[in-house]
């Protein structure tokens, strides 16, 4: 992206007049403050930014960020985003879903979106719950779960949104938590600087009907013990010394292995490896066998959508042609 | 062929006709449509007005020979103004005995019936239900049958094309054409021409199919097998420059006049389906004039990314048919909610459900009026004919984009694919459009501020500086803050009701298209009844009838002045194909009783079936 704007934008040029009405508590909160801080430090003119969004606690995000914003219908704001994106692509365009929103009713866009590459950042705010329908399980709970609509558990599978966003083959992918402030900002920068589609996962705490789903990894030793941060080029250790490494065991899946004895088999984070698999093995790794790997998992470059229909249309008008008169007048007018 | 070094046969009569209906039918792979359309392009070359009805299985390729299977393409050529693609055919031709028992019911009275004789063999006579050839019996002696071993003499016309008899056989439909095109003194050169530039890359199959045709028309010239052949002069059209058009195409063109007209992108998102596909397929060629199409994964996103696009600054578009229409209901709601422009344009077919895919209705006309949760009246037009799509979609932009508010465009099936000659307009005669974008932020007082002429609120291309907004689904108040205040809701909902009445204001007045106020009976139907309807009561106004006809191109709102109009007339008639939609929308708005006329078979309206109700209607003749 393009700094020259750069007017010098604080946190505080991103908040809107509305009243923010999450719940006392929300994760939701220090998301909007970490985009508000990552859309200030973009360089970007604030009138360039358009944040789209689904239905849902988290689809409230638009009122609140004082930028161009559209709270669209349940599910389909990918679909939206590619419109805002085929009409004008130089606009930076954030699609804010949850996981209900993306995964359930908006599960097709979403994988289509990210499938086309259009160039859009969408941040899928995991709860494993929903929210603003008062605590039914949702497409990421955990089978079991005893909600008002399963009261004796849900039999459903649930989603890894990051394995879905792999699966569709999306060029960018990343994983974060809504309390692990810098590391978020961090991720959500690499997502706006990515040429494609960016999709970010944010663990996130729901307070009221699931609160403490990810605890293990959020409290005092569980940043250490139960997360793996990801940086390309770097090992993959964690711990709080980082004493444990990953590595591939000789059945070719992942393995933990005291890193300082056995640094050399400890893998080394490529993020820009073409193909999926590694990233996809990280994604399904989760305590309590492995630690959450959370960082960018992959990115990749590949053709960009929206820039794609962009310049097909500037060639095909730069190509000499009919004018409007002779595409009236078809192949074989006649006169009366 | 050896008949052609034999005597020329005896000259046969030349007779003037002033208006022929031609019916071609086969095997959907027979290439019937491709045949059709050359007759009627050559037709039209020759200064007849045309009017086509492609009528074909939904099944890509059904069972060779068999009921369902059979494609027909009818079309009437005139030396008079032609306003529908005929009644009864004059000519019928039966590529098959599956095709000549679907269609021989149709055909008239000691009308011609050339039939591929080759085809009547036991297997294909069993399939259409024969249990004995009828070519042989006297069940045809009411028509002039011409037994024509067609697949024979195409055979013998190409043996050394180098071809396979496979490739030799699918040239048979040029070999009856070439026989119509003596039949009924058309040039072959215009199809000549086709030919070759269709088949540049394959000339091999450009030249058998060329020969085929000329060995067609000499084989018919040579045998004389008609002892009369018609002639049809040129039509008396106002000067202009003309071209053949269907209404897929006529709305694909109004895409690329309304881009260029507004300077705006046209970004049309689009999910295939029958009978709308080839409006996205036209549509993709015409980037260079700004129309940018997105085939979506659904038909909800076709729409959305129209709707997206829409906010974005550009126009946004969707076209689509009846169950796609119901998918994108949702959005079409919330573009209304959040007052963008947007033009869904729903070319109808028999529904419910999958219904009859390729076969026309006009049954969504109260989806498109009523089809969406909460209240919300939306601008409705339709289309009276194939060329009228282009003017209605114009029409429909321009209202979109002054009032910034979705309009919905209903075509039919019937339309869609059925062409007729159409003036070509200069582009320098359409109005511009002017977008009218709010660009400074010194005028701004509201998201949803309203001019209070057209109630529209401002359009605001995202990437304004000091004009950052949100918009949404939610209910709000006009500077844009969500609202749930009773009385504001209320109030809301009525506002944007009530764009409908400034649109009504600048929208042309209720005028009768033929006859006058005080006639014995209006006939008033909508969108592509247009045709039959106004053909219908020419014919009975000629007889003396005082019959007067209106078509509807707006529905929503209905042109001011209507209650009145049709209060001066004591018998009214709304014929519509399904079950009375206008009609109960009319009687419940000016509160009198009608009567209809309805038509649920997948078939458009014949004139006679009109006239015949009609003249009931009427009584005898004083």
């Amino acid at each position: 992206m393009n700094p020259t704007g750069a007017p010098g934008l604080r946190k505080k040029d991103f908040a809107s007049d509305q009243e923010v009405r999450w719940c006392p508590g929300c994760g939701d909160y220090a998301i909007l403050n970490a985009v508000q801080t990552v859309f200030a430090e973009l360089g970007l003119p604030r009138e360039r930014f358009v944040v789209v969004s689904g239905i849902g606690c988290a689809s409230r995000f638009p009122y609140y960020v004082e930028t161009y914003g559209f709270h669209t219908v349940h599910g389909r704001a990918p679909t939206f985003a590619t419109g805002v994106k085929l009409a004008n692509p130089e606009l930076s365009v954030w699609v804010i879903t949850g996981d209900g929103d993306a995964l359930a009713i908006g599960g097709n866009h979403l994988i289509h979106a990210l499938r086309r590459n259009v160039d859009v950042n969408i941040l899928l705010f995991n709860n494993r719950i929903y929210g603003l329908t008062k605590g039914q399980y949702s497409p990421t709970s955990e089978r079991g779960k005893r909600t008002p609509s399963s009261p004796d558990g849900s039999l459903d599978r649930p989603f890894n949104p990051v394995s879905v966003a792999l699966g569709a083959n999306a060029t960018f992918v990343a994983r974060s938590i809504d309390r692990f402030g810098a590391h978020l900002r961090a991720v959500l920068k690499r997502a706006a600087e990515h040429r494609g589609a960016s999709f970010v996962e944010i663990y996130q705490n729901c307070n009221i009907f699931n609160d403490g789903a990810f605890a293990p990894l959020t409290d005092r030793d569980g940043r250490h013990e139960n997360v793996l941060y990801l940086e390309h080029g770097k090992p993959m250790r964690f711990g709080k010394a980082l004493e444990r490494g990953i590595a591939i065991g000789p059945d070719g899946l992942p393995r933990i292995v005291d890193a300082d004895k056995d640094d050399a088999a400890v893998l080394i984070h490529d993020e820009s490896q073409e193909s999926p698999a590694t990233a996809f093995m990280l994604g399904q790794m989760s305590p309590p066998e492995f630690p959450l790997p959370i960082g960018v998992l992959r990115a990749v470059q590949a053709p960009v959508f929206d820039r794609e229909h962009a310049s097909r249309m500037e060639r095909a008008a730069a190509t000499p042609g009919p004018d409007l008169a002779e595409l009236l007048r078809g192949p074989n007018p006649w006169r009366v | 062929m050896t008949s052609s070094h034999g005597p020329k046969a005896t000259p046969p009569n030349r007779q003037r006709l002033t208006e022929v209906t031609v019916r071609l039918a086969g095997d959907s792979g027979d290439g019937i449509q491709v045949a059709g359309s050359q007759l009627t392009a050559t037709s039209a070359l020759a200064g007849n007005d045309v009017a086509t009805f492609p009528d074909y299985p939904a099944e890509i390729r059904a069972p060779a020979g068999t009921l369902p299977g059979v494609s027909g393409f009818q079309l009437q050529f005139s030396s008079h103004d032609v306003r529908t693609p005929g009644d009864r055919p004059d000519a019928l031709v039966a590529f098959n005995p599956a095709a000549l028992r679907v269609n021989l019911p149709e055909l008239k009275r000691g009308g011609v019936l050339i039939v591929n004789e080759d085809a009547f063999d036991e297997t294909s006579l069993k399939k259409a239900g024969y249990s004995r050839n009828p070519l042989d019996g006297d069940e045809l002696s009411e028509y002039r049958l011409f037994r024509v071993p067609l697949t024979r003499l195409t055979r013998e016309a190409l043996a050394d094309s180098g071809l396979t008899t496979r490739q030799v056989d699918r040239c048979k439909n040029f070999f009856a054409l070439g026989i119509l095109y003596w039949l009924y003194s058309r040039n072959v050169e215009p199809t000549v021409g086709w030919l070759r530039e269709k088949f540049a890359r394959r000339p091999e199959l450009a030249r058998a199919n060329e020969k085929a045709l000329r060995a067609g028309y000499n084989y018919a010239e040579t045998v004389g097998i008609f002892q009369t052949v018609y002639e049809v002069p040129a039509a008396d059209f106002p000067p202009g420059t003309y071209r053949n058009l269907d209404g897929n195409e006529a709305v694909a063109l109004a895409l690329a006049t309304v881009a260029q007209k507004s300077g705006l992108k046209v970004v049309l998102g689009s999910y295939p389906i029958t009978p709308a596909s080839t409006i996205l397929h036209r549509a993709s060629r015409l980037a260079r004039f700004g129309v940018l199409t997105f085939q979506a994964e659904d038909e909800i996103a076709a729409v959305g990314a129209a709707v997206g696009a829409s906010f974005a600054g550009a126009l946004g578009v969707s076209t689509t048919s009846g169950p796609g229409m119901v998918l994108k209901s949702e959005i079409i709601g919330l573009a209304g909610m959040v007052e963008l422009p947007l033009l869904v344009i729903d070319v109808q077919r028999a529904g419910p459900s999958t219904g009859m895919p390729t076969k026309t209705e006009q049954a969504d006309l109260l989806m498109a009026l009523y089809g969406r949760h909460g209240e919300l009246p939306l601008p409705v037009f339709a289309a009276g004919s194939p060329g009228d799509c282009f003017w209605t979609v114009l029409e429909a932009a321009r209202v979109a984009i002054r009032f910034r508010t979705p309009v919905i465009v209903l075509s039919e099936g019937y339309l869609a694919s059925g062409a007729e000659p159409w003036r070509v307009p200069d582009p320098e005669e359409i109005e511009p459009i002017d977008p009218g974008f709010l660009v400074d932020a010194a005028e701004f007082s509201g998201v949803y501020a309203r001019d209070p002429r057209t109630l529209a609120r401002p359009w605001i291309k995202p990437g304004t500086p000091g004009l950052e907004h949100r918009i949404g689904g939610l209910e709000k108040n006009e500077k844009g803050e969500v609202s749930y205040d009773p009385a504001n809701h209320e109030r809301m909902v009525r506002l944007r009701a009530a764009k409908l009445e400034a649109i009504a204001r600048e929208l042309p007045p209720a005028k009768l298209d033929q006859g006058e106020e005080g006639d014995d009976l209006l006939v008033l139907g909508w969108g592509g009844t247009y045709g039959a309807v106004s053909e219908a009561v020419a014919r009975l106004r000629d007889r003396g009838r005082r019959v007067a006809s209106l078509n509807l191109r707006h529905l929503n709102p209905l042109p001011r002045g209507l209650g009145e109009l049709i209060q001066k007339f004591s018998k009214v008639l709304v014929p519509e194909l399904n079950s009375g939609q206008l009609q109960r929308v009319l009687e419940a708005t000016f509160h009198r009783p009608l009567d209809g006329l309805h038509k649920i078979q997948g078939q458009p309206f014949r004139v006679y079936e009109i006239e015949e109700r009609a003249e009931a209607m009427l009584g005898a003749q004083p």
